[in-house]
């Protein structure tokens, strides 16, 4: 089981740096959507430094949403995501290693690049720790969340748009609590609270979410 | 025993079109009934409120569809597990059929919500905790619905939607409570739905046969409804 998990992971892995113009592509939307944001809304500094939370919150949202859509789709496409189901190891464990490798290649960078967006928006140095550990708590539950969708719209003619539908919603406790845990830290408060209800967020979706990403995968491809 | 067998028989979609028929048909009558006297105790007999005027008669028909609204997402996601879980078609059929109503009571919630906070809070709409949950469940009904549109195989459909459905409605206190955690921390108490705790009881009344008059209408729409999509598959 484990070595299942491991040899899909590394596979993923593998695949995605062959082609890294994908990985790029996500991160490079990231950081365009929040850079268009100071162009609409002003360079005022101090609305930018309020704002930046939110707005780097948003992006990261639309950006790991961006790249659900490949999450199965070239599996199961060329027919190996039917291989998979098929084969000895649980469903839900492959699943689980599918969103892992998922979140290596694209939540990790992300949280990677962040501290440069708070850069830009003059984000006050000590915020970034809380900043950075918001996303790493946060962007692995987009992950799952959002792969029970990509699993749900596997195959279908308008996946994109019908993917962000059914997502964007569930995604609205992690956008809370993640923008919230830095305007807490922002306004001096300590922001553990926060932060600790994004761990049970995440230890939640841990625990169930590989269950309806297996279960979701076998209606759409029975 | 004998309440047993019935449920069974009726649980095939053959058996149940008729049943549906009167139950819709009986339904329907209540509810316009119901919705009459509800509608004259509310605008006629109520007293007018004393810090809100007239404006407030809105809230037989608002609070009415927004418990509604939160109502039959459990009651489409019960009947969407129930079709997940024993492969029962007509369950499947019902949770598709409670869906549309679902979401149009959640749109009256807010479209009558906005009416009412214009003149009383001075704004249509305020990003307060009831208002933004209710927007999100308008947003998992739209997004149940949208799926179970885009596939055209009628079993995929019915099995994605009861999966969507039983996803959702575990989100939704999850959603609920952030919202609100997110709110207080923003902007304290500034605006606030609950009212003077003393309710007249002629108000009370009207909100009650509203309340029954919707559930009616729920039951008779979505049976209906079930009726069209029996025609149509079977």
């Amino acid at each position: 089981m484990i070595a299942a998990a491991r040899c899909i992971v590394a596979r993923d892995l593998l695949l995605a740096l062959r082609r890294r113009s994908d990985v790029a592509t996500a991160l490079l939307f990231f950081v365009i959507v929040a850079s268009l944001f100071p162009l609409g809304v002003g360079a005022e500094p101090n609305l930018l430094r309020s704002i930046a939370p939110g707005v780097i919150w948003v992006a990261a949202l639309l950006s790991s949403m961006l790249s659900l859509g490949r999450l199965f789709a070239a599996d199961h496409a060329d027919g190996t995501l039917e291989q998979m189901l098929l084969g000895a190891a649980p469903v839900g464990v492959v699943a689980a290693a599918k969103v892992l490798a998922h979140w290596l290649v694209s939540g990790l960078p992300l949280v990677a690049i962040a501290p440069l967006i708070a850069l830009q928006y003059d984000l006050p140095a000590p915020l970034y720790g809380t900043l950075v550990l918001s996303l790493l708590l946060g962007t692995p539950v987009l992950s799952l969340i959002g792969a029970v969708g990509a699993a749900l719209t596997l195959g279908l003619r308008g996946g994109g748009v019908l993917l962000a539908l059914l997502v964007l919603p569930l995604y609205v406790p992690v956008l809370i609590f993640g923008a919230g845990s830095v305007d807490m830290a922002a306004a001096g408060l300590s922001a553990s609270g926060q932060l600790q209800l994004l761990a049970a967020l995440l230890v939640v979706s841990a625990a169930f979410a590989p269950w309806a990403i297996a279960a979701a995968l076998r209606i759409s491809t029975e | 025993m004998s309440t047993a067998i019935k449920w069974f028989w009726f649980s095939s979609p053959q058996t149940f079109y008729p049943l549906a028929g009167r139950i819709a048909a009986a339904c329907a009558v209540g509810a316009a009934l119901l919705a009459a006297a509800g509608l004259y105790v509310g605008f006629f007999v109520a007293p007018t409120d004393a810090q809100q005027g007239e404006a407030y008669r809105i809230i037989f028909i608002h609070v009415a569809a927004a418990w509604m609204s939160m109502f039959l997402y459990v009651v489409m996601a019960f009947w969407a597990a129930i079709g997940l879980a024993f492969n029962t078609r007509l369950s499947a059929m019902m949770a598709s059929a409670i869906a549309p109503t679902g979401a149009m009571f959640t749109f009256v919630a807010l479209w009558t919500g906005a009416l009412w906070g214009r003149p009383t809070w001075g704004a249509y709409w305020v990003w307060d905790a009831r208002l933004t949950s209710e927007l999100i469940l308008l947003f998992l009904y739209l997004g149940f619905m949208a799926l179970q549109a885009a596939i055209d195989d009628r079993r995929r459909a019915d099995r994605a939607g009861a999966l969507l459905a039983i996803v959702g409605v575990v989100n939704v206190p999850i959603i609920y409570y952030s919202v609100q955690w997110w709110n207080t921390l923003h902007q304290g108490a500034s605006v606030s739905l609950t009212r003077a705790p003393s309710m007249a009881s002629t108000m009370l009344t009207g909100m009650l046969l509203m309340a029954l008059a919707f559930w009616l209408y729920s039951i008779a729409a979505s049976l209906a409804r079930v009726r069209c999509i029996i025609r149509e598959r079977e």
